[in-house]
C-alpha cells in the first residue's frame, strides 16, 4: 500500500474555483473567435526527439497478446494537432495534460496542463497579438496588465547580459558570466553556444521579464530552433517566440516549420545528440513527416502553461499551490 | 563518502565543494521549456559561514561531506580553545575561535550546545536557543521611569551585551534568545 499520509489537496479550495473560472474563460475566448476545440491522444506511438525533453513511456498490450511496442505519454500535443491542420481542420485549440519526465520543482510538475492553439494564415506577430488579447481577458481585474513589451532576443540579451548572443565567443560569454556573478558557468558551458544562451538567458534575462505586463521575446538564435521556421531574410534567427509574465516562462510559439525534409533533418540532429548523451532514442514520428509532405497550411502556433498562469493569478509561490495533487501526492 | 545528484540536493544536506564542506540551504530547478535543465543552489560554507549561489547542470553530482551535528556539554575555555564533551561517552573535543565564532558570547559552562564535526573536528558551534545568564553590569534604572521603551544595555557574565528593561538590575539572571540576541524575561 502507498503512504496514507497527506491525502489532502495541496491547494486551497479557492484554487479549484480559480481553475474552473480560467478554463471557462479560455473556452469563451476561443468560441468567440470561432476556433474549434479538439482532443488528440495523450498516449502516442512516437515520442519527442528534443534532447531536453524526456517522455514517460509504457508498453501497450492488446488483449491476450504479449507486450507490444513502447508508447509515449505526450510532452505536448503539437504533432497530432499539426496532422489535424494538414487534414483541413482550420484553426484549432486544445486544453490537455502534457507529461515531462525529469522535470520537478517550484515551477514544474511532471504532469501539467497545456493550452495549445494554431492559427491558420497567421504570422508570428499576429499570433503574439492574440496571446496578449487572451492574457488580458484571462487576467482581467485579478492581475491588471499593462500593454505587453516585445523584444528581439538579441536586443534584450545584449541589454541584460552585455554580449551579442549571435556573435559573441564562448570566452566573451564567460567574461560576462564572471562579471554577473556566475563564475561557475564557464566550466558548465565550455564551447557549447546553445548551453551558454540557455544559462545566461534563464539566469540573467528571464527573471527581469514580464513585470506587470507580458514580455514577448522573438527572433530566437538559429541554434535554438526547436520547430520554428528560419526567418527568410535573416538565417541567423528563427521565427520563434517565448512569452514571460512575472519572471515565469508561460509559453513558446512558432511560425511553424512546414518543410518535411528540414523537419526530418532536425529529428536526425536531435537523435544524434541523444545518442552521444546516452539518452533513449524514440522513433521519428513518421505520420507527422508524411502529413508535412502532404502540406501543412501556413500557420503559427503556441503552447501556454495554464498552471503557471494560475500561479500568477493566485499569487502562488509554487505550482503545488494551484494543483490538487502534485506528483508527490498523486 | 557517497555521491548525491542535483535531484537529491535538499536543505540540510552536507556536501563537499572546492575542498570545503557546505550545507545546502535551497535548491531551485530552473529549466527553459525547450532548453537545458539547471539547478540553482544556495549553500553555506561551513568553515567560513559565507552563503553562495552556484548553478549546476541537472544530474551533476557532489560528494557528501563527513559532517555531523552532535549535542555536547560546554566545559571550559583555556584561554585559547573551548572544550566540549559528549555527555554519553565523555568524549572530548576542543574548538578554536574560528569554529566557535559568535557563539562564544553565549557559552556558559555546562550548557548543552550543538557542535558540528567535520572529519571528526569541530568547525561550528551553535549555542542553545535560550540561555540563562547573570547580569554583571547595568546602569541602575530610574524608579518610576516607564518611558523610553528602548531599555538599557546590560553586560552578562559571558561578556555579551543585551538590551534589557529599565527595571532589571545587576546581579539578576535573565533569559536571552541567542538567535536574536534579545532579552526574554527575568529568571527567578
Amino acid at each position: 500500500m502507498t503512504d496514507g499520509t497527506n491525502w489532502m489537496p495541496t491547494c486551497p479550495l479557492g484554487a479549484l474555483r480559480k481553475r474552473a473560472k480560467l478554463l471557462a474563460a479560455v473556452r469563451r475566448f476561443f468560441a468567440g473567435r470561432g476556433i474549434l476545440e479538439v482532443e488528440t491522444p495523450l498516449l502516442c506511438r512516437s515520442g519527442v526527439t528534443d534532447p531536453h525533453l524526456q517522455a514517460f513511456t509504457t508498453r501497450i498490450r492488446l488483449p491476450g497478446a504479449r507486450p507490444g511496442p513502447e508508447l509515449y505519454l505526450q510532452t505536448s500535443p503539437e504533432f497530432a494537432m499539426k496532422r489535424l491542420l494538414v487534414a483541413g481542420s482550420g484553426s484549432i485549440y486544445q486544453i490537455c495534460k502534457a507529461f515531462r519526465n525529469e522535470e520537478s520543482g517550484r515551477h514544474h510538475n511532471p504532469e501539467f496542463t497545456l493550452l495549445e492553439w494554431y492559427r491558420v494564415g497567421y504570422s508570428l506577430f499576429e499570433l503574439i497579438d492574440e496571446i496578449e488579447a487572451l492574457f488580458a481577458e484571462l487576467c482581467g481585474e485579478d492581475l491588471p496588465l499593462q500593454a505587453a513589451e516585445r523584444f528581439a532576443y538579441a536586443d534584450i540579451f545584449e541589454r541584460q547580459v552585455g554580449a551579442d548572443p549571435l556573435t559573441a565567443t564562448p570566452a566573451e560569454f564567460a567574461a560576462r558570466a564572471r562579471a554577473l556573478g556566475l563564475p561557475e558557468a564557464e566550466a558548465l558551458c565550455g564551447e557549447d553556444r546553445s548551453l551558454w544562451l540557455d544559462l545566461l538567458f534563464s539566469h540573467v534575462v528571464q527573471p527581469r521579464l514580464g513585470r506587470g505586463r507580458a514580455s514577448f521575446v522573438y527572433d530566437y538564435p538559429a541554434c535554438l530552433p526547436s520547430l520554428a521556421r528560419k526567418r527568410p531574410d535573416d538565417p541567423r534567427v528563427v521565427e520563434r517566440v517565448e512569452v514571460f509574465l512575472g519572471g515565469l516562462e508561460l509559453g513558446n510559439g512558432f511560425h511553424e516549420l512546414a518543410d518535411a525534409d528540414e523537419q526530418e533533418e532536425r529529428f536526425e540532429r536531435d537523435l544524434a545528440l541523444r545518442r552521444r548523451q546516452g539518452l533513449p532514442l524514440p522513433p521519428k514520428d513518421g505520420r507527422l513527416l508524411a502529413a508535412l509532405r502532404a502540406g501543412l497550411p501556413d500557420c503559427s502556433g503556441v503552447a501556454i502553461g495554464l498552471d503557471r498562469l494560475l500561479m500568477l493569478l493566485a499569487r502562488a509561490d509554487s505550482i503545488g499551490e494551484v494543483l490538487v495533487f502534485p506528483i508527490e501526492r498523486a | 563518502m557517497a555521491t548525491v545528484s542535483t535531484s537529491e540536493f535538499k536543505g540540510g544536506l552536507k556536501v563537499m565543494m572546492d575542498g570545503d564542506p557546505y550545507n545546502i540551504l535551497e535548491n531551485e530547478f530552473v529549466k527553459p521549456g525547450k532548453g537545458q535543465a539547471f539547478n540553482r543552489v544556495k549553500l553555506r560554507n561551513l568553515k567560513t559561514g559565507r552563503v553562495i549561489e552556484r548553478t549546476f547542470k541537472s544530474g551533476e553530482t557532489l560528494e557528501t561531506a563527513d559532517v555531523v551535528d552532535t549535542d555536547m556539554q560546554y566545559l571550559y575555555n583555556d584561554g585559547e580553545l573551548w572544550h566540549f564533551m559528549v555527555p554519553e561517552t565523555f568524549e572530548q573535543h576542543a574548538a578554536d575561535a574560528a569554529a566557535v565564532g559568535d557563539a562564544a558570547k553565549w557559552l556558559k559552562e555546562q550548557d548543552i550546545c550543538q557542535v558540528t564535526l567535520y572529519n571528526g573536528s569541530p568547525i561550528g558551534v551553535a549555542p542553545p536557543n535560550f540561555v540563562e545568564l547573570a547580569i554583571t553590569e547595568t546602569d541602575p534604572g530610574v524608579r518610576g521611569d516607564t518611558s523610553g521603551g528602548g531599555g538599557k544595555p546590560a553586560t552578562l557574565e559571558t561578556g555579551a551585551v543585551v538590551r534589557v528593561p529599565l527595571f532589571v538590575q545587576t546581579g539578576e539572571v535573565i533569559k536571552v534568545d541567542t538567535r536574536t540576541g534579545e532579552y526574554v524575561s527575568r529568571v527567578k
